[in-house]
């Protein structure tokens, strides 16, 4: 059967969840238009990963670069937080998010293994919309990418990273 | 390794929204702890070791076997829960997954969503007003392309490929890795059906192709080891994306 499946499952409460609540027809990074959260950040309902997580998961990479925004305060954290470098068998990718009262705003790829310019700056709802950025450079609007996670397995690391240094 | 599970919600972000996100993500954790076969403590890591399971999550255990015996019959043996003798019913167990978190926000009203576990996606209603849902298929040969682009609504899409991990899909028959076929992605309405499927189909190697196209409410697009792409007649919306 199929082992990327065994090994998903697995990790299911080591690995980021990102959440993006987007208004309709608003595909720019900019999320400052939609409505802030209550309370609680919408991003991860379980993050700080370490410890918890799966012997196979990214643990031991975190926490390599000092985090550049202010820490978390009981509304969400805010500020550009950069991510640890992640080695995927494509190459290196870094990434940094930017959060604002604990919603992610904006998530550049500051390394990545297909080093297009135009990959460079992502949108705002995160992965699946990283993922595209990075696979379909060239292409016309793509809302999410089937099969080939191994670019986003290193975006979520580093993210992963960047979000724990934020604290959400 | 883990992989990411996304949503990505188009609709307003009301209240009730909110709780069902939270709750979204709240059941693949709980998913994570039945069903992980990398915890000892795991509902299923007990079922393997020949001990009861937890009464809590009985149900749900027996629902997914269920589904996987579902499986394993209309694919002809072609899935299996127990690969190599181990019980492992992950390869149905994370579109599942995936299918019943994008219900749990279509309940509290969010209609037009998209649920992605590592690349499996679960749509519901459409990207925006009129305009429906677009999904790149990367191409498994070349990082950085993609193969084709899934235009549709309320749609699931699930690929099993070799890209990513090598080959990983045992042909339940021989116990070899599955090698004709360097991607096979599958469309359909349920994402549960539609993933396991997509497993299956790509342990049959060069006789899925037959196979998808006589299976009723899905379609295929499969990418062979030596770069031939073919596709089912309805295959939705097969935008080439070449490059």
């Amino acid at each position: 059967m199929r082992k990327a499946t065994v090994t998903t499952v697995s990790t299911v409460a080591g690995v980021i969840l990102l959440l993006s609540l987007k208004p309709h027809q608003n595909p720019a990074p900019d999320m400052t238009a939609a409505p802030p959260p209550s309370g609680t950040p919408e991003a991860p309902a379980s993050p700080a990963p370490t410890g918890q997580k799966p012997s196979s998961a990214p643990t031991g990479q975190k926490r390599s670069n000092a985090p550049t925004g202010q820490k978390p305060s009981n509304v969400g954290a805010s500020g550009t937080y950069t991510g640890s470098v992640i080695n995927t068998s494509y190459g290196p990718v870094q990434v940094s998010v930017t959060l604002s009262n604990g919603r992610i705003t904006a998530v550049k790829a500051l390394r990545t293994p297909f080093d297009r310019p135009r990959s460079q700056q992502i949108a705002a709802d995160a992965v699946p919309r990283l993922t595209q950025e990075a696979l379909s450079a060239q292409s016309a609007h793509i809302d999410a990418v089937s099969g080939a996670t191994y670019t986003s397995e290193g975006y979520t690391r580093s993210l992963q990273s960047a979000l724990d240094k934020a604290g959400v | 390794m883990g992989t990411v599970f996304s949503f990505d919600l188009r609709d307003p972000a009301t209240p009730p929204v909110r709780r069902a996100l939270k709750e979204a993500v709240a059941w693949l954790h709980h998913v994570d702890e039945v069903f992980s076969t990398y915890r000892p403590d795991s509902a299923i890591s007990r079922l393997g070791r020949g001990e009861p399971v937890p009464e809590r999550c009985a149900a749900e255990v027996a629902e997914v076997f269920a589904l996987c015996e579902e499986v394993a019959h209309t694919t002809g043996g072609w899935f299996t829960h127990a690969p190599g003798g181990r019980l492992d019913p992950s390869g149905l167990v994370k579109g599942w997954a995936v299918e019943r978190a994008s219900r749990l926000l279509y309940e509290a009203g969010a209609h037009n969503t998209c649920v992605n576990g590592g690349g499996d996606i679960q749509l519901r209603g459409e990207a925006a007003p009129g305009t429906p849902w677009r999904i790149g298929i990367a191409h498994p040969a070349r990082p950085g392309a993609l193969a084709a682009v899934v235009t549709g609504r309320d749609l699931a899409v699930a690929t099993s490929g070799t890209a990513e991990r090598g080959a990983h899909v045992v042909d339940p028959h021989t116990g070899r890795p599955a090698t004709a076929l360097a991607s096979l992605t599958l469309t359909g309405h349920s994402l549960t059906r539609t993933d396991a499927y997509a497993t299956a189909a790509f342990a049959m190697g060069a006789a899925a192709r037959e196979w998808v196209e006589a299976l009723d409410g899905h379609e295929g697009l499969g990418i062979t080891a030596a770069g031939e792409i073919w596709r089912t007649p309805r295959f939705p919306g097969a935008t080439w994306a070449e490059r």
